[in-house]
């Protein structure tokens, strides 16, 4: 998805990235201090599972880069500040919704963070290090598999999309604009994961839509709607924004009056030559 | 070879001999029409509601005007196996198995959004040149039923695919209808049948929109070509034209052509459209259940002022003895248009009430040349433009990055000081262009050539204007005033006694007092050269 091309490993690369960083320096440590705490104090389950499928570098490494990227606002220990609300229970999932679509670390805390452009250190992995960190704070959603988010039925997520989606995102999730200055944004351009994530997670102005309230196979369905109907060629020309009658009033008055004017002003230029009598 | 063949000759005998067909186009061939760009507006509309008709007829071939619900097994894979009305399946029918449906239903949404945008400019310009006035003032009225008949007949159709979108309009309908005080009740169950959404409205709409409303609006339509063929069209001021005559082209040829050719511009323009720009694709929008709702669903434009009536209202209602009367619903739905229609179809009317004007004009005004009614105009344009503005505030929100609050706050103002800053801005532009005028047939044009006095001063060599120019701007004609000065015994004259007497005395002044008169013939000729030495006129030049 991401795509960046760096073969080296990822402590080189933050390293080489940072090389003056001292707080990563000690965020390393820390990080190295935490992660052998967890691997050596086998205290709950998830850090359990964690040992047991070899993830406990993932969590020291997600600890790192949290304690240089997240915590200034989320807190050193993710407890939340001021700037930020806790992330203890948030869940792998949000952690990859809101870091792979770059709204996570947020610019300048406006109402909502936008998707934006993702730093240079958001790589896939650094994503799934964070992710795992974050995950074994407090449990919550996880990120989902391939298989959790394809396969679905088109038209059975179109009826769930139009019931639970579209008042906030707009019948083909051109977004929509919510009050005091958030807004549901374009879907168009979240990955299947990511809106998977996004209705596990609930971010920012989204209710969350949990597994009891939309069932992992219907969230499944809700991504197969919406990735098929923005994958369409739009059977009648240009789709003007697929936002309906607004652009297709200012189409008609900026195309079509305009156009009929001129024609009616070359039409009456042709002045009849006089005959003569 | 310059006989007429038998068979020819003997059947148009046969029909003139009964039909009297002959003198009949005889008389009306050479009709006169004048030449104005801004003339073929309203043709716009005309040749779009002809192209209405022939695509309209198509769609129904294979549209259902049926709530029955059915399961849709068409070939569109996003809908396959849900359920919905047969109104919108049929829609879906039309719109990817039956061969051009697509190409015929989109030309017959621009070429309906086209009719009402066409009766709009046409309706602009009437009003600007004044070409309402005696004796054409039943014919304006028929043009503003026809506007509002055009609304009637938009919403009835774009209804008629029971899709998710039209739905909300519907359901905004139903809420107007029921917000009326005592009848509403009545009137939304009799509308729909029973209880909101029923199963009665798509077939009923499909009634009026197919058949009632067009029957009526081609009625009118004729009408008002008969009676403007009839009364003969306006023209603007030029030389030669006279209240009159009618300058112009004649009807056979030079103007068949043009309005041929008119026609084939409109085609061309819906053709375009239909093929090249996607409109109200309902698939996209999914069947109508009363339980779903879009972000951003907007009705089409002509709409748009209603909705945006419906976005800025504060959430007002009353209470009273159990009833509730819901501000919020019944002044933004009836307000606007009220103010709009009513104003469109009283204004020649009151104008004729206040200028005390009976006489004939088929002499065009130019906007400038009666800036109030011009002002006003731009007041009413403002005042919708603002409206319509507001009725798309939530894409205005998303697309710019403006709170949704925020496009309310501001459109709550503007609704009140943009027409009032429209008006005076466009005083002040009308004041201005009429002094130009004045000065332009005063003191001519200038020539680019400078020239040297012998005492040494510099001047520019102004010319007279074109002929035609200088004609069309000597067009202006005074607006007329009711004498409402008192006589020698302090008497008011008759019509302007007593309050609303007093008030139309006022309003005529306001209304007629020409601040830019043009100076007329006193210094035609001499200022060749001389233009220093001509004054700024004989008559004072007041100006406020």
């Amino acid at each position: 998805m991401i795509g960046t091309g760096i073969s080296v490993n990822s402590i080189t690369a933050r390293r080489r990235r940072h090389p003056l960083a001292r707080l990563a320096v000690v965020a390393l440590a820390l990080g190295l201090l935490g992660g052998g705490y967890a691997a050596a104090a086998p205290s709950d389950s998830t850090a359990d599972a964690a040992v047991a499928s070899g993830k406990a570098d993932d969590v020291a490494e997600g600890r790192s880069l949290f304690v240089a990227h997240c915590a200034s606002c989320h807190g050193l220990s993710a407890e939340g500040t001021s700037m930020g609300p806790t992330l203890v229970g948030v869940g792998a999932a949000a952690v990859d919704f809101q870091v792979s679509s770059g709204r996570m670390p947020a610019a300048d805390p406006s109402a909502q963070a936008p998707r934006k452009p993702l730093g240079e250190w958001v790589t896939p992995e650094a994503v799934r290090q964070l992710a795992a960190y974050v995950q074994t704070l407090g449990g919550g959603p996880t990120i989902p598999t391939k298989e959790m988010v394809s396969g679905g039925d088109a038209a059975k997520g179109g009826e769930l999309f139009r019931a639970n989606c579209i008042q906030c995102h707009n019948f083909v999730g051109a977004g929509g604009a919510l009050t005091y200055g958030k807004y549901a944004p374009d879907l168009n351009e979240s990955t299947p994961e990511q809106i998977y994530e996004a209705m596990a997670t609930g971010p920012q102005a989204m209710p969350v839509f949990n597994d009891s309230v939309v069932k992992p196979e219907n969230k499944a369905d809700i991504i197969a709607y919406i990735t098929q109907v923005r994958g369409q060629v739009d059977p009648g020309g240009f789709g003007l924004g697929r936002i309906g009658p607004v652009t297709e009033g200012l189409v008609v008055w900026v195309a079509g009056i305009s156009f009929m004017s001129l024609a009616a002003i070359w039409i009456t230029a042709k002045k009849r030559k006089r005959t003569s009598k | 070879m310059n006989e007429t063949p038998k068979p020819i000759a003997g059947t148009a005998s046969y029909l003139d001999d009964r039909l009297g067909a002959g003198s009949f186009l005889k008389r009306n061939l050479r009709k006169v029409f004048p030449d104005h760009w801004s003339f073929l507006l309203g043709e716009i509309a005309l040749y779009s509601f002809i192209i209405l008709l022939l695509t309209g007829t198509f769609l129904t071939f294979w549209f259902k005007p049926s709530m029955g619900h059915v399961e849709y097994q068409g070939v569109y894979e996003p809908l396959k196996g849900v359920m919905m009305s047969e109104a919108y399946a049929s829609t879906l029918h039309i719109s990817f198995e039956v061969r051009g449906g697509l190409l015929i239903r989109q030309m017959h949404h621009w070429a309906a959004l086209l009719f009402v945008a066409g009766m709009m400019v046409h309706a602009l310009r009437v009003f600007f040149t004044g070409a309402y006035r005696k004796p054409r003032e039943l014919n304006w009225l028929i043009g503003v039923l026809l506007l509002t008949l055009a609304l009637a007949e938009g919403l009835t159709g774009y209804s008629l695919p029971d899709d998710l979108l039209s739905g909300a309009g519907l359901r905004i309908t139903e809420g107007v209808a029921i917000s009326l005080p005592i009848v509403g009740t009545y009137i939304t169950f009799f509308l729909f049948g029973g209880e909101y959404p029923g199963v009665d409205v798509i077939s009923r709409f499909y009634t009026l929109h197919i058949l009632l409303i067009p029957g009526i609006l081609l009625a009118l339509i004729s009408a008002h070509m008969v009676l403007m063929w009839v009364q003969k069209h306006t023209q603007m001021p030029g030389p030669g034209r006279t209240e009159h005559n009618v300058v112009g082209a004649p009807f056979y040829p030079a103007f068949m052509a043009k309005a041929g050719a008119y026609f084939l511009f409109t085609f061309a323009c819906i053709a375009g459209l239909g093929t090249f720009a996607q409109i109200n694709p309902i698939w996209l929008f999914g069947p109508y259940t009363p339980a779903d709702i879009s972000a951003g669903s907007q009705p089409d434009f002509y709409m748009g002022f209603l909705e945006g009536a419906l976005r800025l209202m504060p959430a007002w209602e009353i209470n009273f003895l159990g009833h509730t009367l819901p501000l919020s619903v019944l002044i933004p739905a009836l307000v606007p248009m009220g103010i709009i229609m009513t104003g469109l179809a009283l204004y020649p009317f009151a104008e004729q009430w206040i200028t005390g004007d009976r006489r004939e004009h088929h002499l065009a005004d130019r906007p400038r040349n009666a800036p109030v009614r011009t002002s006003i105009g731009m007041a009413a344009v403002t005042f919708y433009g603002i409206l319509w503005l507001l009725g798309a505030n939530d894409e205005i929100s998303t697309h710019f990055h403006i709170g949704l609050y925020e496009t309310t706050i501001i459109g709550r103002f503007a609704i009140f000081l943009g027409p009032a800053i429209a008006y005076w801005i466009t005083y002040r532009i009308c004041i201005g262009l009429q002094r130009r005028d004045q000065d332009i047939l005063s003191h001519g044009v200038e020539s680019g050539v400078i020239k040297r006095l012998p005492h040494g001063e510099y001047i520019e060599v102004h010319t007279p204007p074109a002929e035609d120019i200088a004609e069309h701007m000597r067009g202006k004609k005074q607006i007329q005033i009711v004498p409402g000065d008192d006589d020698k015994d302090g008497i008011p004259p008759k019509g302007v006694r007593g309050p609303i007497g007093k008030l139309r005395a006022k309003a005529s002044k306001f209304y007629g007092t020409d601040h830019v008169p043009l100076d007329g013939d006193g210094h035609h000729d001499g200022h060749a050269d001389e233009h220093a030495a001509v004054g700024a006129g004989d008559k004072p030049r007041e100006l406020h």
